[in-house]
């Protein structure tokens, strides 16, 4: 257990991974558990159920990261679609969601309580931020479709807008967004 | 009222689809180059969002369970002299169609595992996944047993899709198929050899002895 795989990018630990290398696979863990179990919990405002959701996701990185590979996409980017996915996949069968406020999010847990690294709370900030430089009505409807697990038409339904006001509210805001980290550079710092 | 297509691929980055909406897309993802280059940078986007969450401190024993879970299926797998790239477990246990779906852009979703004929190919030692572009690709086995797993729409009235292997710049037909929503897993029904290419055109119903167009679907000389 005394590789040292810590000096590697993600994309490298992803192709140990694909050769079925657990320790690697533990690595991967060790840099975005946290992140997936925070994004997890967020959606699904229930630890076990966001505890399946982020195991869930590893089991399908373990199993098709030699797919992925090709893709040339980057490794944080693939394994945070795969959690996000699980938790809306789940959140959305717990029917008696469907009737809560919007408002009601899980307490959020203070940062320094949480053991991680650096890099990581750095980007949250600047993520916090850009969010912070979008319109209102942008970013109710990246938050809404994205934290809340909402579909298109259910946002539409709770917000009273026409469903291609929604859509457009969601390309804009997710475009303006994706430039803003490219300005902040967060590009660079999130490999 | 249809809706124009490309304007899903923001709910689709957020996961913010039915899944009627999001079947739709992604056939039309499959073919659709443009969104498939917008998508990937609306995911990073995305993904950064998942960074913004509130930090959360997972339980320890999540990371073992995971480890372990990872452990006990690799042990079904038969070790193999040189490094797998498909193996009878991948086969079993996950979708076999994200063989093609993780390259046509689809991630994360679950498909169809009823697709026997790619299954049984992939499952064999030695297989190989040989790109086709953004439609898909051709599952080839050791044995020259191939199955295509295309992403094309249904053929037109009249007309056929009609697979071929070519060698030394000669075409050999290999089966008529129509196409249907979603991801196509058509058997090639003559052994595809080293240096041969699999290629797919549309033809007349019935097929024709010879392409009578450029082929629409290419695929990379299987090596």
């Amino acid at each position: 257990m005394d590789r040292d795989l810590a000096h590697l990018t993600d994309e490298a630990v992803l192709s140990l991974v694909a050769e079925s290398d657990d320790e690697a696979l533990a690595e991967l863990y060790d840099r975005f558990g946290g992140v997936a179990y925070g994004l997890a919990l967020r959606i699904l405002r229930d630890e076990s159920l966001a505890q399946d959701a982020v195991q869930e996701a590893f089991l399908a990185v373990w199993r098709t990261a030699d797919r992925f590979l090709a893709e040339r996409a980057r490794a944080s980017t693939w394994i945070l679609t795969l959690v996000h996915r699980r938790s809306v996949d789940l959140v959305r069968r717990q029917e008696q969601r469907r009737g809560e406020p919007l408002e009601s999010a899980p307490e959020p847990v203070a940062s320094e309580q949480v053991e991680e690294q650096a890099a990581i709370r750095f980007q949250r900030q600047v993520v916090q931020e850009a969010l912070r430089q979008l319109p209102p009505d942008q970013r109710e409807a990246l938050e809404l479709g994205y934290y809340a697990g909402l579909t298109q038409s259910e946002l539409a339904e709770r917000l009273g807008q026409p469903l291609g006001t929604i859509k457009s509210r969601m390309f804009t805001g997710l475009t303006r967004l994706r430039d803003l980290l490219a300005q902040a550079g967060l590009e660079e710092s999130l490999r | 009222m249809p809706e124009d297509p490309h304007s899903l691929v923001a709910p689709y980055a957020l996961d913010a689809l039915d899944e009627r909406d999001e079947r739709e897309f992604e056939q039309h993802l499959a073919l659709c180059e443009r969104c498939r280059e917008e998508l990937a940078g609306l995911r990073e986007a995305a993904a950064a969002l998942a960074v913004g969450a509130p930090p959360a401190k997972p339980p320890p024993e999540l990371r073992q369970r995971i480890l372990d879970q990872a452990r006990s299926e690799r042990q079904n797998v038969v070790p193999l002299r040189r490094p797998r790239r498909w193996t009878p477990v991948l086969a079993a246990t996950t979708a076999v169609a994200a063989a093609a779906a993780i390259v046509l852009g689809i991630w994360a979703t679950s498909l169809d595992n009823s697709n026997d004929p790619l299954e049984s190919v992939l499952s064999k030692p030695g297989s190989k996944l040989v790109s086709m572009g953004h439609y898909g690709g051709v599952a080839v086995g050791p044995d020259g047993q191939a199955v295509l797993a295309l992403a094309v729409p249904p053929a037109p009235a009249s007309k056929t899709y009609e697979a071929w292997v070519i060698r030394a710049g000669k075409a050999t037909p290999a089966g008529l198929f129509s196409g249907r929503p979603g991801t196509s897993i058509v058997k090639v029904s003559k052994p595809v050899g080293a240096g041969s290419v699999v290629a797919v055109t549309v033809e007349p119903s019935g097929g024709s002895p010879q392409p009578t167009s450029k082929p629409f679907v290419l695929s990379g000389a299987v090596s």
